[in-house]
């Protein structure tokens, strides 16, 4: 099944989205949309040091996104600027210190348009079993550490407060992180890669009551984004990267349609319903 | 996972001392940012079931003190300690979700720990919130969300209750009911409660001890003479009498903006002698003979947010 290169794009992007939807309901709600931009960045300099000392792309990615995520951390404590501004910088760095390696590397033609808006379309039956396998991982320990990582966005003081080890989680988080930026950036490219964070997580507030509820739902339109992506790349024949974003931003537009609101508008009514109801003057 | 369980520091082997066995124990403690000691000197221990008040102005390290009770803060001069099994229910100052968030009461209750249907509910109805139970988080009042926050706090059955200027945002009816139940929570639950008012006037009656700061322990011990005082009449009438106590301050040296202090010999200095007023004191009514100039301005402040 996985011989037709389509198939294989199919599972791949399947098993991105599956993680970058929980994970991006982390991003949205702690306002690191720019944090998962600064590490996607980053990974351009994963990949240029992956063919300069020869080892897996993938692995690369990920340890250079890890090390900027320390990085920032040792420079938040440090520095005394704003991690706004350090973000900027180092996103910015890593990107052209990325450029510079490849462009020295003369005897290398690096497909750059592949690199930016990732070649889902390449990928290897490696690549897919890389993908789920990390996913997997990263979904699970994600499910571990959910608690202490949720409690620690509402509160950090008091999930510490209340005995949780909100610096582990968050640590935990960022290597979470690392992982799906090494996992995304080969379907749909470094310069997208928080828009498969970000934009399915959005859609999903439009309909979740719960946390829990937002992150499984924004695993499952990542999905349909990325099964809409490849369709449509398959029928006329766009970059099949951004045509996934493309898909996610239609699903997007469609949240905030009329239809959308009428179901947003039928809860809010329950809710305020229940809450009449209980209430005791 | 739980850093409540760390091992007590080698200068704190002897904290618990003969009068009881403390369950939170500060000795010396102080944090020093940007240059400067938020607090400093701060001895202090709480025992089980014992309602502790910290007053004192803006800025003057009741949450810094707060913050090293719970063991956010870490105390860079001083130790800290907390009995290991010691369980923790926190009612921050003001908490704002985020409107990405989607939260309602009924899993805010379970944030810290997995909670029954049935003990968050009796939680809520503690509080008198049961009807918010599936309620958005970020549609509460500020003091439905109050209420909220102290149901979830005592769904843990705590051994400490902290509580950051639980009656910020909730009328005055309301602030004496809330006293009032946190006066009965403690009864029931036999927690200690760590309350920190931002009024230096009004403190809850059921108080065990007031302790003032002001960058250092200015004053402390047991609230009394309520009723007959006339600052207390003056902010609130005979109404609340139960509920509410006065802590009256007189010091005799004064805390210049710039951080020094004029004695009442009209000296100045950097620090505050050894023998001033708030170094040694009776634990029954006080009378100090100096004043803060920042609770002067929190006592004339207009309204109680």
């Amino acid at each position: 099944m996985l011989d037709d290169f389509f198939v294989r794009a199919l599972f791949a992007g399947i098993g991105m989205a599956a993680v970058a939807g929980p994970l991006g309901c982390f991003i949205v709600w702690r306002r690191l949309a720019y944090y998962g931009d600064t590490l996607a960045h980053a990974a351009l300099l994963g990949v240029a040091l992956a063919f300069l000392l020869e080892i897996n792309v993938t692995l690369a990615v990920f340890a250079v996104a890890l090390f900027v995520s320390l990085a920032l951390l040792a420079l938040e404590r440090r520095a005394g600027l704003s991690s706004d501004a350090l973000l900027g910088i180092l996103s910015h760095s890593a990107l052209a210190l990325g450029l510079v390696v490849i462009s020295t590397m003369a005897w290398l033609r690096v497909d750059l348009m592949g690199l930016l808006f990732g070649d889902i379309l390449s990928v290897s039956r490696i690549d897919v079993a890389l993908i789920w396998i990390g996913g997997a991982a990263v979904l699970a320990v994600l499910a571990l550490i959910w608690r202490p990582l949720f409690a620690a966005t509402v509160s950090p003081e008091l999930a510490e407060a209340e005995g949780m080890n909100v610096t582990k989680a968050n640590f935990i988080f960022m290597v979470l992180m690392a992982v799906v930026i090494a996992i995304a950036m080969k379907v749909v490219g470094v310069l997208l890669i928080t828009a498969m964070l970000v934009i399915p997580a959005a859609t999903a507030r439009r309909f979740a009551t719960g946390p829990e509820q937002m992150a499984i739902l924004a695993a499952i339109f990542g999905v349909v984004s990325v099964c809409l992506g490849l369709g449509a790349s398959r029928l006329w024949d766009p970059q099949s990267g951004p045509a996934i974003v493309v898909a996610a931003l239609c699903l997007f537009v469609l949240s905030l349609s009329p239809l959308a609101r009428l179901v947003d508008r039928r809860r809010t009514a329950r809710a305020n319903d229940a809450r009449e109801e209980g209430f005791r003057p | 996972m739980d850093h409540m369980a760390e091992t007590p520091t080698a200068s704190m082997k002897q904290a618990p001392d003969t009068t009881g066995p403390a369950i939170v124990s500060l000795r010396g403690a102080g944090v020093f940012r940007s240059g400067r000691w938020l607090v400093r000197g701060i001895d202090v221990e709480i025992r089980p079931g014992e309602i502790l008040t910290l007053i004192g102005p803006n800025g003057s390290g009741k949450s810094t003190t707060a913050k090293m009770v719970l063991g956010i803060e870490k105390p860079d001069e001083g130790s800290a300690w907390r009995a290991p099994d010691l369980v923790v229910g926190y009612v921050p100052q003001k908490l704002s979700v985020d409107w990405t968030l989607p939260l309602s009461v009924e899993r805010f209750m379970r944030l810290t720990r997995s909670l029954s249907k049935a003990e968050s509910d009796a939680a809520l109805a503690r509080t008198g919130v049961a009807h918010l139970a599936g309620s958005e988080v970020r549609n509460l009042s500020g003091g439905e969300f109050q209420r909220v926050m102290l149901a979830r706090a005592i769904a843990r059955k705590p051994g400490l209750l902290v509580l950051d200027e639980p009656v910020q945002g909730v009328d005055f009816a309301g602030e004496i009911a809330l006293y009032d139940l946190i006066g009965k929570i403690r009864d029931e639950l036999n927690c200690a409660v760590l309350l920190i008012s931002h009024d230096l006037h009004v403190v809850m009656a059921a108080t065990d001890r007031v302790l003032c700061l002001n960058g250092h322990i200015c004053c402390q011990g047991t609230p009394t003479s309520v009723a007959d005082s006339e600052e207390y009449r003056q902010l609130f009438g005979a109404r609340g009498a139960p509920q509410l106590a006065v802590y009256q301050h007189h010091h005799d040296h004064t805390h210049l903006e710039d951080g020094r202090v004029r004695h009442a010999d009209g000296s100045i200095t950097a620090h505050c002698h050894p023998d001033d007023g708030h170094h040694d004191h009776d634990h029954g009514s006080h009378h100090h003979d100096h004043h803060h100039p920042q609770h002067a301005q929190d006592e004339n402040r207009e309204g109680r947010n």
